[in-house]
């Protein structure tokens, strides 16, 4: 397979700019890059979903029909995106026979589908269950679905889009060890990423993009983590410094709480408490209650059971604007559906908390500069690029509108700050300067809990680490008491079930 | 084909788009002009002629578009807020009954203090009738398209029912009407003689008052934020629930001042035809005029010279005055489908 002259404009903007690159038989190449580099358009080309501006795409060398994505199918080519494209309440089989045959075909032949499936399973030791219901598998099984699906298809060449997103370290480990033996079959892949350390476990060779431009090309083995960091952002990034603990009282603490179900996994009888001047980190695999504790401490959800106690008093009355009043800084996981509206502006945007707050509203009329001075204050403080404070805030990049909805929640130095996945889906100078200004926040005395899928940001910042699994959390330990496959190990369970038993 | 996303539209195109609307508004409506065997242009200047040809036409416009203006209104600040109320004609009932039960002499009071207090009863009635679909939709998550639409039919038999009992004139002949409104509970012609009334100067003050509310306080930027994200809006502390019976209060108030307008100002007392579906209109009115409240004034006027223009034509030349219809109807389709042109573009392939 084989791209010349790719190039992609949106309003103005140049997503891919005349990117060439090969693909050969039996290779994994990465393509590595910061979000916004262009990975995802330029995969949104080869597989037909965009219509490229200029250049053309081939495969076992005839050209693509651009635009087409049934063409792409054709020519071999499968595609797995970040956000999968199962039907949950179809089973294992019909998700993966679904389309490949005629819509007026009387007969599905089930029997020959599975059998095909088998095949798939057993040569690249892909184990999925064809009869289960999609609802009811695991996210790696899921993914493991969506690639035997593409290889149901004869797909010869394979796309994976941020395929370890959502995998836990050894379920990562897995894919990689089936996409080599895909490749040793002469199968090729191009997986996207911006995580250095899976492409140098994984790939081949490396097409880093930055800017929408290919800015480098390596072999796998001839390369660095410095060298790739180096190409991808084009400057040094220095890993975040965690400073001595200035540990505090407790700010907030949780006795036995369990939640309702409205929010993902509920929390199972958690105990937690934070402290002033510490970070706790909080490990797991997503959907094993994250998105319950996140609720919880925004003020979404109350307790069912269980207490919640802000210093030395239990809440009674629960909500967002409780947990706001109460000095809780949040960040929400995601920040285009909940920590933001996208069609409001940054201004907007930056004042949402604080409308009804003596500074930006007086007998119910919006107090049009202060507001205004307020976001221009967070923009340059915060380092936001924006073109201004009126801009509707959907035409940020994510890392800018991370860092707006940072500055919202460290505004007023609050005494509890929520983060939750600080850093996921930005690009690498946003990510350190996220980390950055936690730490600092740390250190001006703030109790901060930080929810991470990335192992590394949770040792990289957290004093002390819990892990989650199934609603229920782990006692804290120490950062530098247990190993990083130690805690994959119970991301995976591992110590939970005894706990239940006793 | 496929639809791809335009960030930030140039300021041509969102001009251009709904130039092109109404244009071809007129084409397809000089289509079935020509079916009825007429010129269109011909159609045309009678239907402008009547519209705003004269003195009388001119006033006509205005006075019909007095209560599309308080209706549109009704629907843009409920639609803005993402709460669905399409019961504004049963609103505009409600005003309409508080106007006929204080106004025919329960009350006796000089008109500067009788007026507004009608006024604000009315406002009151119709907050009330939507605030149980609100309710239930925050409370029970009860559909309030249903709820709201349902109670129009509610509403107009239970108008129907007090015009033959206890509303109805006893000097009426036996129509279901109800006794006129006393003096001191109409709303003043603005000029003597003629048909436009004060209603219409309270609608245009109505519409400047929303559009501060929606632009410059606190309330309205919560009910855009309810509106566009309504669990964004909760994440920031928002009481979502608590705007959305809000907004339902303010929307239904406005609607139920088309009615008080209707009754106090232009026909002294209640029929079941007070209102030929300008709760629905309202819709229209609104939709064109993109939910701004300034916008609203101008697209009311729009329909309702259209309304207007078309009665008259349909006098002269042969043509139905049912082509009214058609042309809002086809006025309103191809400006949505001008604002998704302004957002999105269109790509063969």
């Amino acid at each position: 397979m084989r791209l010349t002259g790719i190039t992609k404009r949106f309003a103005g903007l140049v997503a891919n700019d005349d990117i060439s690159f090969a693909l050969g038989q039996g290779e994994i190449v990465a393509l590595l890059g910061e979000n916004g580099a262009g990975k995802t358009t330029l995969m949104n080309i080869l597989f037909g979903h965009y219509v490229a501006d200029a250049g053309y795409v081939e495969a076992f060398g005839k050209i693509l029909p651009p635009g087409d994505p049934k063409a792409a199918l054709d020519a071999g080519i499968g595609m797995v995106h970040q956000h999968f494209t199962l039907a949950d309440n179809l089973t294992v089989l019909d998700n993966i026979v679904l389309g490949t045959r005629r819509l007026f075909s009387p007969r599905l032949d089930r029997a020959s589908a599975r059998k095909k499936i088998a095949a798939i399973a057993s040569d690249f030791g892909l184990a999925v269950d064809p009869g289960r219901p999609v609802g009811t598998l695991a996210v790696g099984e899921r993914q493991r679905v969506e690639i035997v699906k593409a290889l149901y298809r004869d797909a010869r060449v394979l796309i994976l889009d941020e395929p370890t997103a959502v995998l836990t370290p050894g379920e990562a480990a897995a894919l990689f060890s089936t996409l080599r033996a895909m490749a040793a079959r002469g199968l090729s892949v191009i997986f996207i990423s911006h995580k250095l350390n899976e492409v140098m476990a994984a790939s081949d060779r490396v097409v880093v993009l930055r800017g929408g431009r290919v800015v480098g090309e390596r072999r796998t083995a001839e390369t660095s983590r410095e060298d790739l960091a180096h190409l991808m952002v084009g400057r040094e990034v220095p890993p975040p410094r965690l400073g001595e603990a200035m540990r505090g009282g407790a700010r907030l603490r949780l006795d036995g709480v369990t939640t309702d179900d409205s929010h993902g996994t509920p929390l199972d009888h958690v105990s937690l408490e934070l402290r002033s001047g510490e970070i706790t980190g909080v490990a797991g695999v997503s959907g094993n209650g994250q998105g319950s504790l996140a609720a919880l401490l925004s003020g979404l959800i109350a307790p069912v059971s269980g207490t919640l106690s802000l210093g030395d008093a239990p809440v009674r009355r629960w909500s967002p604007r409780a947990a706001l009043g109460a000095g809780i800084g949040r960040i929400p996981e995601d920040r285009h559906t909940v920590g933001a509206i996208g069609d409001m502006s940054v201004a907007e945007n930056a004042v949402l908390e604080r409308l009804r707050d003596r500074r930006f509203s007086r007998a119910g009329f919006l107090r049009a500069d202060a507001i205004r001075d307020h976001a221009a204050g967070l923009i340059e403080g915060y380092q936001v690029k924006c073109p201004s404070p009126e801009a509707r805030i959907r035409l940020l990049s994510g890392g800018n509108m991370q860092k707006l909805i940072l500055g919202r929640a460290l505004d007023g130095d609050p005494s509890v700050i929520l983060a939750s996945q600080p850093t996921r889906g930005l690009d690498v100078g946003a990510v350190a300067y996220v980390q950055q200004q936690l730490l600092a926040a740390r250190a001006r005395g703030a109790a901060i809990l930080l929810i991470s899928e990335d192992l590394d940001e949770i040792f990289a910042l957290s004093d002390r680490i819990c892990v989650m699994f199934r609603g229920r959390m782990s006692e804290p330990f120490d950062r530098a008491s247990k190993t990083p496959a130690a805690i994959g190990a119970m991301m995976a369970g591992q110590g939970f079930e005894t706990e239940q038993a006793a | 084909m496929r639809l791809e996303a335009i960030d930030a539209p140039s300021t041509p195109t969102t001009l251009l788009y709904p130039v092109g609307a109404v244009l071809v508004t007129f084409v397809v409506a000089s289509g079935l002009v020509m079916m009825a065997g007429a010129s269109p242009l011909a159609v045309f200047v009678l239907v402008a002629r009547g519209a705003a040809g004269s003195q009388f036409a001119l006033l006509e416009t205005l006075t019909r578009a007095t209560p599309l203006i308080f209706t549109g209104l009704a629907v843009a600040v409920a639609f803005r807020a993402r709460l669905w109320n399409i019961g504004a004609e049963a609103q505009l009932y409600a005003g309409a009954v508080v106007t006929v039960v204080l106004g025919t002499g329960a009350l006796p009071l000089p008109a500067p203090l009788l007026l507004p207090l009608i006024a604000v009863s009315a406002m009151l009635a119709g907050a009330l009738l939507l605030l149980g679909p609100a309710l239930l939709k925050t409370r029970f998550g009860v559909d309030e398209v249903v709820t709201t639409l349902l109670l129009n039919f509610v509403m107009i038999l239970f108008v129907s029912m007090l015009l033959e009992g206890v509303l109805k004139d006893p000097t009426g002949l036996g129509w279901p009407q109800s006794q006129r409104v006393i003096a001191e509970a109409r709303l003043p012609r603005i000029i003597e003689g003629k048909r436009l009334h004060w209603g219409f100067i309270v609608a245009i003050v109505s519409a400047f008052i929303i559009w501060v509310v929606m632009k410059k306080t606190a309330l309205g930027t919560e009910m855009r934020a309810v509106g566009h994200n309504a669990e964004a809006a909760r994440f920031a502390g928002i009481p979502v629930g608590t705007v959305i019976v809000k907004t339902a209060l303010l929307s239904g108030g406005l609607a139920a001042l088309a009615g008080f307008s209707e009754v106090s100002g232009l026909k002294g007392n209640l029929t079941l035809d007070l209102s030929p579906g300008f709760g629905y209109s309202g819709i229209v009115v609104a939709m064109l005029a993109l939910l701004n409240p300034v916008g609203v004034v101008f697209s009311a006027l729009f329909v309702a010279a259209i309304f207007v223009g078309a009665d008259a034509m349909s006098r002269s030349a042969q043509v139905p005055s049912y082509i009214a219809d058609v042309m809002v109807a086809t006025a309103l389709l191809t400006m949505v489908v001008a604002v998704m042109l302004t957002r999105y573009r269109i790509r063969r392939r």
